[in-house]
């Protein structure tokens, strides 16, 4: 490999020819101001305010985009370079709604921390603000074109990493910005509500429509029985705004912090993932058998289902007819629970934790409330909670570790790994397979399944039937399992699809600044809670085989049937 | 005395354009022929060793870039830009609308010497009735034998089609055009490696100026000596100038570089109209600077130019008299630029804004001694961090202003007021 050697700040360096001055000056614990960079992004350099000097050229160039030369004497901190780096800073400024105050981002808005860093406190620029209607037609994601910073991270995620191209830029000059075609709000498109946009965003112009109020109004209604569930990827990422090194588990501190907010029960929504699996297990062997509809995808990504309605229609008797594990939690609680405890399933109040944006959504599709209740009244994210933590002044750090309450807070490794990419197929072949051998499966780990590669795959022998299964995650992949599907070549019985990359650990109501480090961290987290859990496989759950002995009768019983499965139709129907 | 030339541009106005026959009377397509007869690499060098620099506004050795595009393996896309969409020029409009066959002969060369089967005018938008005679041009040619498979029985394929954009000022950038042409929206993007190698549809690209392609024509004429002639030692030929504004001869003019700007002005364009006193010049296109009284003996050439930090740029010159204000000019230029910045990068997109709006304090006789500095500053902070030359650029007027009509924005400040 061919080096460079450089100086940077007059300090030596030898790297690798492909770095860029950015990546050069990290290692010298140099931070250089970006906003449009991200490090799992391609190089925009649309922002400019990472210009440093290179004194052997006399160039001002883009630390971002500029690749390392030999020789080089890169200066980024001269009164020049400050005075343009600010420059840059003060220009978005003069265009940008001074209100941190009431900003959801206040706190981890990438541009608030350069106006600290470069102390702004006034500047020579006419502002400019420029008014835009705030959108929130859809209830899950808020999109406030004032603060638009013009970075453009949230185009690419939403045109490359999920190929939905529902942002894009529009307009020129002082009138560009990003929207729907046509300017159309987000709830007349096919926007999948992934919420990956909201992730990458720097500042605060795409955001969850917060519902911590809600939550906060039915846990002090007496009225209420309000009931918690948690998904498991929020376990793993909870700690990052709360004192925590990022993507460490805090099961223990989160439970007891739900306690500490007041629900009543705090449960886990790893029941229902167990439960998921006996469902979509049953499901594929049934299909197998009878020839039925080939692949079977799953359906427990809401960002994916809203794709599939929106994107393939035509190839929705693919798709498992399982709800999600959150929309079976809520299902079960107004039943099965409310029946358990003696409780009017009318007063059960189901709220819900999620990594995911999307879930708001799927919460509120009009037909899933086959308890005669919706399933689940509220759905927060995984930043929203984080926000009720700190609203209700809990040292999170600090606190002891507390269990899950009982009936619905019992669940195997096979749950816990739903939240990364890989996860529910490797629980679904840890069931399926002791299901169709009868043989008890001694090295349950899947390891083909797991990881960050976009399309994974595997081939298993069940009894002598070598079955063949892929997993996809991030939309651009899926659409490429799709395509094959569509055209009817694909070679795999069972297809798992998460919209975001990683699976749920890098869902778009995650804390931001989910690196794909970060999920790699989280990654982590999540197997080592597998590994050492006391169960690992979803049909041993005692609570999951108890409720089916109490209430449900078999998996896909006619009772499951009503209570756990869906339905899915063609978006762009209801769109006109 | 009138200093201007005619070889370059010798068909304006003469030729019929509407059949190809015109064009073949008066020695047309035997540059071709010529080039068909010699090897690339030889043409190439007759480019390098003329000087030519690019003719769009950026100045870059022709010869060089051919050469880059040479080296690169495979079939290489010859871009024509005739979006000519930079004020006060319009020189271009007349390779498409009088001599259309010099330029697909001109591009056609370029396809032999760098290796090309497919080439692209990106006329602008609002040329709509020029581009037809282009398009029709095309036809001809093709049913002649000029494009198409085996051109004149040689090994070269080449064909030539129209494309236009939407009518953004920034598609004449070259790889804000390149992204017009793949479909999106007219941004200028990254370059990860030269368009030579990765230009559009990250295939190998050459392109160039519609005046480019034209003179490449002459210099494989039998012109190339009487255009080799003209011009400065270092700026040598000829070059097509768009001489507009208070002037009483305005129009296309093609003139042998060396010539003074007060030859161009009082010579060929017959001095300032209505008998009314000169009161400055702009050079290069709206992005160009402006130039005093006492720096009108300057010699049009790029070394003299550049010498006084003044570019050649398109070919521009737009002539103001003595009734126009400078602060006013100020505004006209800016409110151009803040309307076509494309809105990808943060100093040109709201730099410009900025700047708009200090004219208009200036034009409205309330600038402030502090306008002058915040100029500066925005000026620099463009100049040094915009993405591309429209940003760049776009300050030049307000700089120029300051450093050669300082008392005229005194005039227009607060303090001055009766």
């Amino acid at each position: 490999m061919k080096t460079c050697t450089l100086s940077i700040n007059n300090k030596q360096i030898t790297v690798p020819e492909e770095t860029t001055i950015l990546e050069a000056a990290k290692k010298l614990n140099i931070n250089i101001p970006t906003l449009c960079y991200h490090p799992d992004q391609k190089v925009k350099a649309n922002c400019r305010i990472c210009l440093v000097h290179d004194k052997s050229s006399d160039k001002f160039v883009t630390a971002c985009s500029t690749k390392v030369t030999d020789g080089a004497e890169i200066l980024t901190n001269t009164q020049e370079v400050r005075d343009l780096q600010k420059g840059v800073l003060e220009l978005i400024i003069a265009n940008h709604p001074n209100d941190c105050l009431n900003c959801i981002r206040s706190g981890s808005c990438s541009l608030q921390d350069l106006c600290r860093r470069f102390n702004i406190n006034n500047s020579d620029m006419i502002n400019n603000i420029d008014t835009y209607v705030i959108d929130n037609t859809s209830g899950v994601l808020v999109r406030d074109r004032n603060k638009c910073i013009k970075c453009m991270r949230c185009v690419e995620v939403c045109q490359e990493t999920q190929m939905v191209g529902v942002l894009s830029p529009y307009n020129r000059s002082v009138n560009t910005n990003v929207g729907a075609g046509f300017n159309t709000n987000l709830d007349k498109t096919l926007c999948t509500f992934c919420g990956q946009c909201s992730s990458v965003c720097p500042v605060g112009a795409i955001y969850e429509n917060d519902e911590t109020e809600k939550a906060w109004e039915a846990i002090n209604d007496p009225n209420k029985h309000v009931v918690v569930q948690v998904a498991p990827a929020v376990r793993v990422a909870l700690g990052d705004e709360l004192g925590i090194s990022r993507g460490e588990e805090v099961t223990g501190k989160m439970i007891t912090a739900l306690r500490m907010l007041g629900f009543d029960k705090v449960f886990d929504t790893n029941f229902t993932a167990d439960l998921t699996i006996l469902e979509e297990g049953n499901e594929l062997l049934h299909r197998i058998k009878t020839g039925g509809t080939l692949p079977l995808i799953t359906s427990c990504s809401p960002g994916w289902i809203n794709y599939a309605e929106g994107f393939f229609p035509d190839l929705l008797e693919h798709v498992s007819t399982c709800k999600s594990p959150q929309q079976m939690f809520g299902a079960v609680a107004k039943t099965y629970y409310a029946k358990k405890m003696d409780i009017d399933p009318a007063k059960v109040f189901v709220i819900s934790i999620m990594p995911c944006t999307a879930k708001k959504f799927e919460a509120a599709r009009p037909d899933i409330n086959s308890s005669g209740f919706r399933d689940v009244d509220v759905v927060l994210t995984t930043r929203e909670l984080t926000r009720m933590i700190k609203s209700a002044g809990i040292d999170f750090a600090d606190l002891e570790d507390e269990e899950f309450d009982t009936l619905m807070g019992t669940s195997t490794g096979a749950a816990v790994i739903f939240g990364a990419t890989g996860g529910v197929m490797e629980a679904a072949l840890r069931t399926v397979y002791e299901k169709v051998t009868g043989e008890i499966l001694t090295d349950i780990d899947f390891h083909d399944v797991r990881g960050f590669d976009g399309i994974k795959e595997a081939t298993v022998d069940l009894a002598g039937t070598s079955v063949k299964v892929a997993v996809a995650h991030g939309l651009s992949n899926a659409y490429k399992l799709m395509e094959e599907v569509k055209k009817g070549n694909s070679e795999y019985a069972f297809i798992e699809i998460m919209a975001c990359t990683g699976g749920c650990l890098g869902g778009g109501g995650q804390p931001v600044r989910s690196t794909k480090l970060v999920k790699a961290r989280r990654m982590d987290s999540i197997y080592r809670i597998d590994r050492e859990m006391p169960i690992r496989k979803s049909h041993e759950n005692p609570e999951v085989i108890q409720l089916y002995e109490d209430f449900l009768g078999n998996p896909n019983s006619h009772l499951a049937h009503e209570l756990l499965h869906t339905h899915y139709k063609k978006r762009s129907d209801e769109l006109v | 005395m009138d200093k201007s030339v005619s070889i370059v541009s010798k068909n304006f106005k003469k030729i019929k354009v509407d059949t190809i026959d015109d064009y073949l009377e008066v020695g047309g397509y035997e540059s071709l022929k010529k080039a068909l007869s010699i090897e690339p690499s030889e043409i190439i060098e007759m480019v390098k060793s003329s000087g030519l620099k690019g003719r769009g506004g950026a100045a870059f050795p022709t010869g060089k870039k051919w050469e880059q595009a040479s080296k690169v393996e495979g079939d290489t896309y010859i871009l024509c830009n005739a979006d000519e969409g930079e004020p006060s020029t319009f020189k271009d409009r007349y390779f498409l609308e009088y001599d259309p066959y010099r330029i697909i002969e001109g591009m056609t060369i370029a396809a032999y010497a760098v290796g090309g089967r497919e080439g692209i005018i990106y006329i602008r938008e609002e040329y709509g009735r020029i581009r037809e005679i282009m398009k029709k041009a095309i036809a001809n040619a093709k049913a002649g034998g000029y494009l198409g498979e085996n051109i004149l029985g040689s090994n070269l394929s080449f064909d030539i089609k129209v494309v236009s954009g939407a009518g953004a000022f920034i598609c004449g950038e070259t790889t804000a055009l390149i992204e017009s042409i793949e479909g999106r929206g007219g941004r200028p993007r990254i370059k990860v490696k030269r368009t030579a190698e990765a230009g559009l549809f990250d295939k190998p690209t050459l392109a160039n100026n519609i005046e480019s392609y034209g003179v490449v024509t002459t210099l494989l004429s039998e012109d190339a000596e009487k255009y080799l002639n003209c011009g400065t030692s270092i700026s040598k030929g000829t070059k097509i100038i768009s001489l507009c504004g208070n002037v009483e001869k305005p129009g296309v003019y093609e003139v042998p570089f060396g010539i003074t700007l007060r030859e161009i002005i009082y010579d060929l364009g017959g001095g300032i109209k209505d008998g009314r006193h000169f009161k400055f010049a702009q050079v290069g296109g709206a992005s160009g600077p402006l130039v005093p009284k006492s720096m009108l003996d300057i010699k049009y050439s790029y070394e003299d130019f550049k010498e006084k930090d003044f570019s050649i740029g398109s070919g521009a010159v737009l002539v103001a008299d003595d009734t126009n204000r400078i602060s006013e000019f100020m505004v006209t230029v800016q409110e151009f630029f803040a309307h076509e910045s494309c809105g990808k990068c943060t100093p040109c997109r709201e730099g410009n804004r900025q700047l708009l709006k200090i004219a208009h304090r200036f034009a409205e006789r309330k600038g402030e001694m502090e306008d002058i500095y915040k100029i500066q500053r925005l000026a620099n902070i463009m100049q040094k961090c915009s993405f591309c030359g429209l940003g760049t650029a776009a300050p030049t007027v307000m700089v120029t202003a300051i450093k050669h009509f300082y008392d005229d924005l005194k005039e227009n400040m607060v303090e001055n007021k009766i």
